[in-house]
C-alpha cells in the first residue's frame, strides 16, 4: 500500500487525473449569464417588489383588514384605515412599506383574503436614497398598475398548488 | 574620472552612510533595513571589484537568508532601544577605551599582514585569464583550501545539530499532524457509497 | 560588457525601456489570461466586458487603480510602508536584466546570471516583510511571518535544483545553459527529460516561491483576509500586483530557460529554426504560466505545517540526492557542460 501511494505520488497520478479533469471543464459550455441582457428563468412563485392590485373595473382591491400588518414579522407594514363607506366596505387611508425593514418572506401575500398585496417578479428596483425605499400607497398602487398582466398570470399558474 | 570610479563613490558613500545608519536609527528594524542597504551596496562594490560571484553569494546568503531571519527576530521582540540607550553617554568613555584598543590591536595586525606566496599569485587578476571568476574561485577552494572549506562545513553542521538538539522536544499528550499517513488516505478509506432502502434506513 | 561610450549607454538605455514595456504588455495579459483560466475552469466566463472578449480589462484595472485615493494608516511607519511595494515591483523588473529571450538578445549577459536570478527573487521576501511591519496591524505581520518562513525554505531546494541544472550546463550564464540544451534531439535534448525530477521540483518550488496557489498562504482569504496587502489601496497594491506577476512571469522564463531550452525550437531542422527564438521563448513561457494558471484553479491550498514539512522533508532530501547523483554522474561518463 505505501508503496503503491509512494509510486502514485512520484509519478503525479492524481495532479495528472485534476489536470485531465479541469481541461475537460474547460472546454464545456459555461454557466455563466450576460445578466442584464441575459436572465433566469423565474418562478411564478417569485417574490420580488410589492404592489397593491385593483379589480379589472378599477376598484381597489384593498378592504383594510390589517391582516398583512398584523403578521408582518418584521413590521414593515403601516396601515391606517378610511370610515365604512356607503356600501359597507373599508378602504384604507394611508398603505406604508418599509422596503429597508422588510424581508420578502411573503407572508403578506399569504395573508390577504383579496389578493390585493401581492410581491411582484421585479426584483430590479435599485434607487439611491433610502427616502425611496419607503413606499407609500400611490407608489405601491402604481407598481400594481404596471406588473399586473406578470403579476395575474403567475396567480393563474400557482392557482393549481394553493 | 570613469563611470566605475563614479559607481564606486557612489556605492562606497552609500555604504557608509547606511552603516553609520545602522547603529544611528532609532527603530531597531530600520537598523536592519539600513543593514540590508549597507550588504546590498558592499555588492556593488564587489561587483566593481570583478568578484561577482560573491557580490551575489553575498546577497543570497546575508540579504536573502540571513538578515530575513535578523529582521524577523528583530520584528518580533520589540526592543525599545530608547530605554537601552538611557546610560549611553555614562558608558562612553569605557566604550571608546575599548574602541581604541581595538582599533590599535586592528592595525598591529594589519601593518604586520604578509600575503601568503600562493595567495599573491592568485591576487594577481580577479580574474584569472580564461576561465570565469565562479570557476577560478571553485578551483582554489576545492583543491588548495579543501580541508579548510570542509571544516566550516563541519562546524556549520555541528551548529545546525546543536541548535536542532537543544530545542526539538517530544512532548507527550500532544496531537501532531501525521502528514503521510493523511495522504495515505483515499476516497476508499474515507467515504462509502451504499444503496439506503426508502423507509428502512441502514 | 560593452565599451561604455555614450552611444552604447543610450542603446542600453533604450533596449531596457523596450523590455520593461513590451514585459509589462506581456503581464497585463498574462493577469488577464489567469482570470480567464481560473474562469474557465469553474465555468465562469471571467472579464468579458471591456473591450472585445475583455482584452482591455487589465488597462481599465490600472486606470482604476491610479484614480483611487492612496490611503495611508494612520499608525503605519510611512516610509517603510510606502518602499515595500516599490521594493516589490522594482526587484521583480529588476530580475529581467538578465533572462536571455533570444540568442544575444539579453540586457547585460552576466557571467553568473543565474545566481544574479537566484539572489533577486531571495530578495523578494522583503517587500512582503517590509509591507507586513510598516502596516502596523495584525494579518499583515502574520502574513510576512508566513511568507519570510516560506520563501526562505523553498529558496533552499531551488538552490540545489539550479546546482544540478548548471552542473550539466557547466556554466552560470544562462545565454551558456540554454546553449547547452541546443543538442540534435529538439525537445528531447533539453535538460527537462534527463533532470524530470528536478523539473517537477522547480515547478512546484517556483509556485510557491511566488506565493501561488496552492501556497498563497501570504494571502490565504480564509485566514488572512488579504495578508500583507490589507492596508494598502491604489497605486501601491497595484505594485504589489505589478511586482508579484512580473516575479511570477519571470518564474516561467525561467523554466523555460532552465529546462525548456529557451529560445531554441523544438523541432530542430528547416521550418522550425526559421521561427524567430522570442517566438519560441514567448510560447514556451506561457505554456508554463498555463500550468500555473491551472495549478490554481485545481490544487486546494495547503495547510501551513504541510508547506514546511513539503519543503524541507521532500523537496530538500529529494533535491540533494539528485545533486550528488548528477554530480557523479557526469563525472563518470564526461557529458554535459560546454566544450572547455
Amino acid at each position: 500500500m505505501r508503496l503503491d501511494q509512494a509510486a502514485r505520488s512520484l509519478f503525479l497520478t492524481e495532479f495528472l487525473g485534476a489536470f485531465a479533469l479541469s481541461m475537460r471543464y474547460f472546454f464545456k459550455p459555461k454557466r455563466t449569464l450576460n445578466y442584464p441582457h441575459e436572465k433566469n428563468p423565474q418562478s411564478p412563485r417569485y417574490r420580488g417588489e410589492h404592489a397593491l392590485r385593483r379589480y379589472p373595473n378599477g376598484e381597489e382591491r384593498c378592504i383594510a383588514c390589517k391582516l398583512c400588518e398584523a403578521i408582518c414579522p418584521a413590521q414593515a407594514i403601516t396601515i391606517e384605515a378610511g370610515p365604512r363607506r356607503n356600501d359597507g366596505t373599508r378602504r384604507t387611508t394611508r398603505y406604508d412599506i418599509d422596503m429597508v425593514k422588510c424581508i420578502y418572506c411573503g407572508l403578506c401575500q399569504e395573508a390577504c383574503p383579496v389578493d390585493a398585496i401581492v410581491e411582484g417578479p421585479n426584483a430590479e428596483f435599485s434607487v439611491e436614497t433610502r427616502e425611496e425605499l419607503l413606499y407609500d400607497k400611490q407608489k405601491l398602487l402604481d407598481n400594481g398598475d404596471r406588473w399586473e398582466r406578470e403579476i395575474a398570470r403567475n396567480i393563474a399558474m400557482d392557482a393549481p398548488y394553493r | 574620472m570613469t563611470a566605475a570610479d563614479g559607481f564606486f563613490y557612489i556605492f562606497s558613500a552609500i555604504c557608509v552612510a547606511s552603516a553609520f545608519m545602522v547603529i544611528a536609527a532609532r527603530n531597531p528594524v530600520h537598523s536592519v533595513l539600513f543593514l540590508i542597504l549597507a550588504f546590498v551596496n558592499a555588492a556593488g562594490l564587489f561587483m566593481l571589484l570583478g568578484a561577482e560571484f560573491l557580490a551575489m553569494i553575498l546577497i543570497v546568503v546575508y540579504v536573502g537568508a540571513v538578515a530575513v531571519l535578523f529582521l524577523f527576530v528583530v520584528m518580533m521582540l520589540d526592543v525599545d532601544f530608547a530605554v537601552l540607550k538611557q546610560g549611553f553617554l555614562q558608558y562612553l568613555p569605557v566604550g571608546a577605551l575599548v574602541g581604541a584598543v581595538v582599533l590599535i590591536e586592528l592595525v598591529l595586525v594589519v601593518g604586520g599582514w604578509t600575503l601568503a606566496p600562493a595567495g599573491s599569485r592568485v591576487l594577481g587578476s580577479a580574474t584569472p585569464a580564461g576561465i570565469s571568476n565562479t570557476a577560478a574561485l571553485g578551483r582554489i577552494l576545492y583543491t588548495q583550501y579543501i580541508y579548510f572549506f570542509q571544516a566550516a562545513g563541519f562546524i556549520l553542521l555541528t551548529a545546525m545539530i546543536g541548535s536542532i538538539v537543544l530545542t526539538l522536544r517530544h512532548k507527550v499528550g500532544v496531537k501532531r499532524q501525521n502528514i503521510s499517513e493523511q495522504n495515505l488516505r483515499d476516497r476508499h478509506k474515507a467515504v462509502t457509497l451504499r444503496k439506503v432502502p426508502s423507509r428502512a434506513g441502514l | 560588457m560593452t565599451d561604455g561610450s555614450v552611444l552604447s549607454v543610450i542603446l542600453k538605455i533604450i533596449e531596457s525601456l523596450a523590455l520593461v514595456v513590451g514585459l509589462l504588455i506581456y503581464v497585463a495579459y498574462v493577469l488577464l489570461a489567469d482570470r480567464k483560466i481560473w474562469a474557465a475552469v469553474q465555468l465562469r466566463r471571467g472579464p468579458n466586458v471591456v473591450g472585445p472578449f475583455g482584452l482591455l480589462q487589465s488597462f481599465a484595472d490600472l486606470l482604476k487603480f491610479v484614480f483611487k485615493e492612496p490611503i495611508i494608516p494612520a499608525s503605519a511607519n510611512k516610509g517603510v510602508f510606502l518602499l515595500a511595494p516599490l521594493v516589490t515591483g522594482a526587484l521583480a523588473i529588476s530580475a529581467w536584466a538578465v533572462i536571455p529571450i533570444d540568442q544575444d538578445w539579453v540586457i547585460s549577459n552576466l557571467n553568473v546570471g543565474i545566481l544574479y536570478i537566484f539572489a533577486v527573487s531571495s530578495l523578494g521576501v522583503y517587500g512582503v516583510i517590509m509591507a507586513g511591519w510598516a502596516s502596523n496591524s495584525k494579518y499583515p505581520f502574520l502574513a510576512a511571518l508566513r511568507s519570510a518562513a516560506q520563501m526562505v525554505s523553498y529558496e533552499v531546494s531551488i538552490g540545489f535544483v539550479l546546482v544540478t541544472v548548471l552542473l550539466c550546463a557547466g556554466s552560470l550564464n544562462l545565454t551558456d545553459i540554454v546553449n547547452a540544451q541546443n543538442t540534435a534531439y529538439g525537445v528531447f535534448g533539453w535538460y527537462w527529460l534527463p533532470l524530470f525530477p528536478m523539473f517537477i521540483i522547480f515547478f512546484i518550488s517556483a509556485l510557491a516561491e511566488t506565493n501561488r496557489p496552492p501556497f498563497d498562504l501570504v494571502e490565504a482569504e480564509s485566514e488572512l483576509v488579504a495578508g500583507f496587502m490589507v492596508e494598502y489601496s491604489s497605486s501601491a497594491y497595484m505594485l504589489f500586483m505589478l511586482g508579484e506577476y512580473v516575479a511570477i512571469v519571470s518564474m516561467c522564463a525561467m523554466t523555460a530557460v532552465l529546462f525548456l531550452g529557451g529560445w531554441l525550437s523544438p523541432i530542430p531542422f528547416a521550418p522550425f529554426t526559421w521561427v524567430p527564438g522570442i517566438i519560441w521563448f514567448v510560447l514556451k513561457a506561457s505554456a508554463v504560466f498555463f500550468m500555473f494558471a491551472m495549478v490554481k484553479a485545481f490544487v486546494p491550498r495547503y495547510r501551513y505545517d504541510q508547506l514546511m514539512r513539503l519543503g524541507w522533508k521532500v523537496f530538500l532530501p529529494i533535491s540533494l540526492v539528485c545533486v550528488v547523483v548528477v554530480a557523479g554522474v557526469l563525472q563518470v561518463t564526461g557529458w554535459g557542460g560546454l566544450p572547455h
